[in-house]
């Protein structure tokens, strides 16, 4: 496993090269430049700008200077934002984007293994009908639709809970990780059920229950082990996929997140802001999806026992 | 199931026992003097001489003021760190004398020499400054600023004294007063500045909390990015006695629907904006927080002079006659807009032009005849680029159908990313483009200036050197009747010519807490927070 480990993180480096070389080339493309401005500037004011921040070299000499920069761990200054680095704005998101997809994800989890463990055990049933029924709802129901739902519902007619912000007011992280929470939970719960039903059908359950074993014991010790083995797999994408997909929620909430920052540079043309937060969430997602297989070997007992 | 009814209790316990005491944050704002400011999105940064737009203004004109500050019932600028001044006969000169009280926040006394490092440090061409402009009508600043001189004492600004500040201008500027509270305009604090960087720094960690040291009547406290700007009361402010607020809170909420649901459920006292579908609701429901406000910006199309379709003036009359202006802010915007048949907006600081602009498709029709255009010779389909958003959809949609209907023309709605947009106008690939400008100062000339040759954003490739003329006459007069009516001469010249089609004038709508007090209705948005207070309604 250890082996795995170092052969995946070796290959992530040429992953991650590719992904700054081709998203520095692809941003140079796009039309439009960082201080275009509806108040246009005037020529020299452009040039000033362009030459204090590096945009008068070639792009090649730009690529080359921005590569040893990351090399050094430097991601260079925001455009849009005078006097911020783009390492000080992710290290001001990054935490509390990682807080959100936490919550979420413990949501996600408990709902979705809860419900779906539940639906195949008691398969064709309504207890089976109706969670599977809300899942699908919670799979078709955009955040965009969800969270302000969820907003007015609890926000605005019942006044229980704050529509808006993170950390500000007490309670006002509940919504926005239900809200995310509740997508993958859907997922998880369809997950769940079709492993867990795949597992019930098969010797070593029929075994274990022929050995005496309470049902309890049956489903959590024999049976979920290989049934969540979806789960765990789906969890490494879901993880890299809430961080970096978390700008709806993050919006809807007004979330001081990465995921903001993320779009807005792309609408800005913050260059080295755009650069920086790909890389970082390309990084992100080699990890997460490495963390994932890794599990879901280990979950495995052949590839275990293999390994 | 006794555990599972113990699951949910505990869950509702949670939620319950999270959702905090009954006082919103608007209700503890009044108890604590707490402005909470919905403020649109997060500001570039607080370097006056640095930033551009308008959150960034809400935010400088809390923590910086400049020698004069905006009148809140409108009308000439009141003092701010000048407490009075004098203009020469010739209205190129000004004397002003400094309040001797004016302070900066970290207690030193503001001097004369501060101005004018101030002012040298935005005309340092190597900072970058997006607003240089705003002090090119100082002798001597064009020229520093683009390299022809190198000495700033040839600049027309000089300390007198400490306390007295003597400014030439190169001809009679009356607005002058008027772009002083410009935030462009506001000092800096040299030392300050100069320790975190150089004068022409733009990256300097100057404006950090902890570091920023202004001179307006709230202090810089916290800085959390994407969430929340605090300012707390300037103890030396030289006006602390009127300053009734302990702090003011900015939150940076680009979502109007968020902002929406956060005014409703009492998180803020003040929204940056109306979420455009709800405020025809608002209006029709008599929401009592609703607030429309005159503007000082007019929404208009710029039309493509190279353009060879569009080079004959006539084509471009009937397109500007056959637009039913009326109808577009009734049926369309629906948000107590007016109909713009100038495009200076009419009442700038006493200023009505008389151009008239009719909607009259038959005369439109007659003028596409008389440019060669008929049936059996049509007109070649239009585009109207705009940047991608659905209120300027619906704007270009029906413009679309005005001029199908009354000139038969074919129209194609192209809708671009708003740097996309932006470089496309730039460089003049586009028939027709929406777009809007909003006054620097209470003055026609921030928006007349806008069509000389050579000014960046004229972008229509409209070149008048009698309109030109005339608007070089205007500014070179002391009399403001005089003035006026050249600059009215201009507007006519200028819709004569029709470069760009005016199509309505803004309102600012937003909302409005009724516990906030001293909010006035402003031309240009300007609200000194010192006028501002909160009390139950």
């Amino acid at each position: 496993m250890l082996a795995i480990f170092f052969k995946r993180i070796l290959l992530a480096i040429p992953v991650l090269f590719a992904v700054a070389t081709i998203t520095f080339f692809l941003i140079k493309i796009a039309p439009g430049g960082p201080f275009d401005a509806d108040r246009a500037v005037s020529p020299q004011v452009l040039k000033n700008l362009n030459e204090a921040y590096n945009l008068n070299a070639s792009n090649w000499q730009q690529y080359v200077d921005y590569m040893s920069g990351l090399l050094r761990g430097d991601l260079g200054p925001s455009f849009r934002f005078p006097g911020r680095s783009v390492s000080e704005m992710i290290a001001t998101g990054l935490p509390v984007t990682f807080e959100l997809a936490f919550y979420a994800i413990l949501i996600a989890l408990v709902m979705g293994v809860f419900s779906g463990v539940l639906a195949a055990l008691k398969r064709n049933t309504f207890l089976d009908f109706i969670p599977m029924s809300i899942a699908m709802i919670g799979i078709c129901v955009p955040t965009f639709l969800m969270g302000p739902l969820l907003v007015l519902i609890f926000g605005i007619n019942l006044e229980v809970l704050p529509v808006s912000g993170w950390g500000q007011l007490p309670g006002d992280k509940i919504l926005p990780s239900l809200t995310l929470g509740f997508a993958y939970a859907a997922y998880i719960a369809r997950l769940s059920r079709g492993g867990m039903l795949e597992v019930l059908n098969q010797d070593f359950i029929r075994t274990a229950r022929a050995k005496g074993l309470t049902e309890r014991m049956v489903v959590v010790k024999h049976a979920m082990q290989g049934g969540l083995i979806p789960v765990v797999s789906f969890l490494g994408p879901a993880i890299a996929g809430l961080l970096a997909g978390s700008f709806v929620v993050e919006t809807i909430f007004q979330i001081p997140g990465l995921g903001r920052f993320y779009v807005e540079a792309a609408f800005n043309r913050d260059y080295t802001m755009i650069l920086g937060t790909t890389i970082f969430f390309s990084a992100m997602i080699v990890f997460f999806n490495l963390m994932s297989d890794l599990a879901s070997l280990w979950l495995n007992p052949r590839s275990r026992d293999a390994s | 199931m006794l555990k599972k009814l113990s699951i949910t209790l505990i869950f509702f316990i949670l939620i319950a026992g999270c959702s905090g005491s009954d006082n919103s944050p608007v209700d503890s704002g009044l108890e604590k003097g707490i402005f909470h400011f919905g403020n649109g999105s997060e500001p570039q940064g607080i370097d006056p001489h640095v930033v551009t737009g308008v959150p960034e203004h809400h935010i400088l004109i809390s923590l910086c003021e400049g020698l004069t500050i905006a009148n809140p019932d409108g009308g000439p600028n009141l003092p701010g760190v000048a407490e009075s001044w004098t203009i020469s006969n010739d209205g190129k000169e000004y004397i002003f004398y400094l309040n001797k009280n004016a302070k900066w926040s970290n207690g030193e006394v503001m001097t004369a020499d501060d101005f004018v490092w101030s002012w040298m440090r935005i005309l340092t061409a190597s900072l970058g400054s997006q607003y240089p402009d705003m002090l090119y009508y100082l002798e001597g600043a064009e020229e520093y600023h683009t390299g022809k001189i190198t000495d700033f004492n040839e600049v027309g600004i000089k300390a007198i004294d400490d306390h007295t500040l003597k400014v030439n201008l190169k001809s009679p500027t009356p607005f002058f007063l008027g772009l002083l509270s410009h935030y462009s305009t506001w000092p800096v604090h040299k030392e300050t500045v100069l320790k975190h960087g150089s004068i022409d720094d733009r990256t300097g960690e100057w404006t950090r909390p902890g570091n920023f040291v202004c001179n307006g009547p709230f202090q810089l406290k916290t800085w959390e990015l994407n969430n929340k700007i605090v300012v707390e009361k300037n103890p030396h402010y030289w006006d602390a006695e009127t300053v009734k607020l302990n702090e003011m809170h900015f939150y940076p909420v680009s979502n109007v629907m968020t902002e929406d649901r956060m005014f409703r459920a009492g998180q803020l006292h003040l929204t940056s904006t109306l979420p455009s579908q709800k405020c025809p609701i608002y209006i029709e429901e008599n929401n009592p927080d609703l607030r429309i406000d005159p503007y000082m910006g007019q929404y208009f199309y710029r039309l493509n002079i190279n353009n060879p379709y569009l080079k004959d003036v006539k084509v471009r009359k009937a397109l500007a006659y056959s637009i039913n202006r009326k109808l577009l802010v009734e049926r369309v915007t629906r948000c107590g807009q007016i109909p713009a048949y100038s495009f200076t907006p009419p009442g700038s600081n006493g200023y009505y032009p008389d151009t008239e602009l009719p909607f009259n498709p038959e005369l439109a029709k007659q003028l596409m005849a008389e440019a060669g255009y008929s049936e059996s010779n049509p007109f070649p389909k239009l585009e109207i680029l705009f940047n991608t958003n659905e209120d300027h959809r619906k704007i270009a949609l029906a413009i679309q159908q005005m001029w199908q209907e009354n000139l038969g023309i074919q129209v194609e709605l192209v809708n671009q990313d708003w740097k996309v947009y932006l470089s496309r106008e730039m460089v003049g690939d586009f028939q027709v483009s929406r777009a809007g400008w909003i006054g620097d100062y209470e003055d026609p000339n921030t928006f007349l200036d806008l069509m000389r040759p050579n000014r960046g954003n004229n972008k229509t490739g409209w070149e008048d050197l009698e309109y030109d003329f005339v608007m070089q006459k205007a500014n070179s007069t002391n009399n403001q009747e005089e003035r006026y009516e050249l600059l009215m001469e201009a507007e006519r010249i200028l819709i004569k010519n029709m470069p760009i089609i005016p199509l309505y004038t803004y309102v600012r709508a937003y909302q409005l807490s009724p516990d906030v007090k001293g909010y006035k209705p402003h031309i240009l948005d300007h609200h000194h927070p010192k006028f501002i207070y909160l009390e139950r309604d």
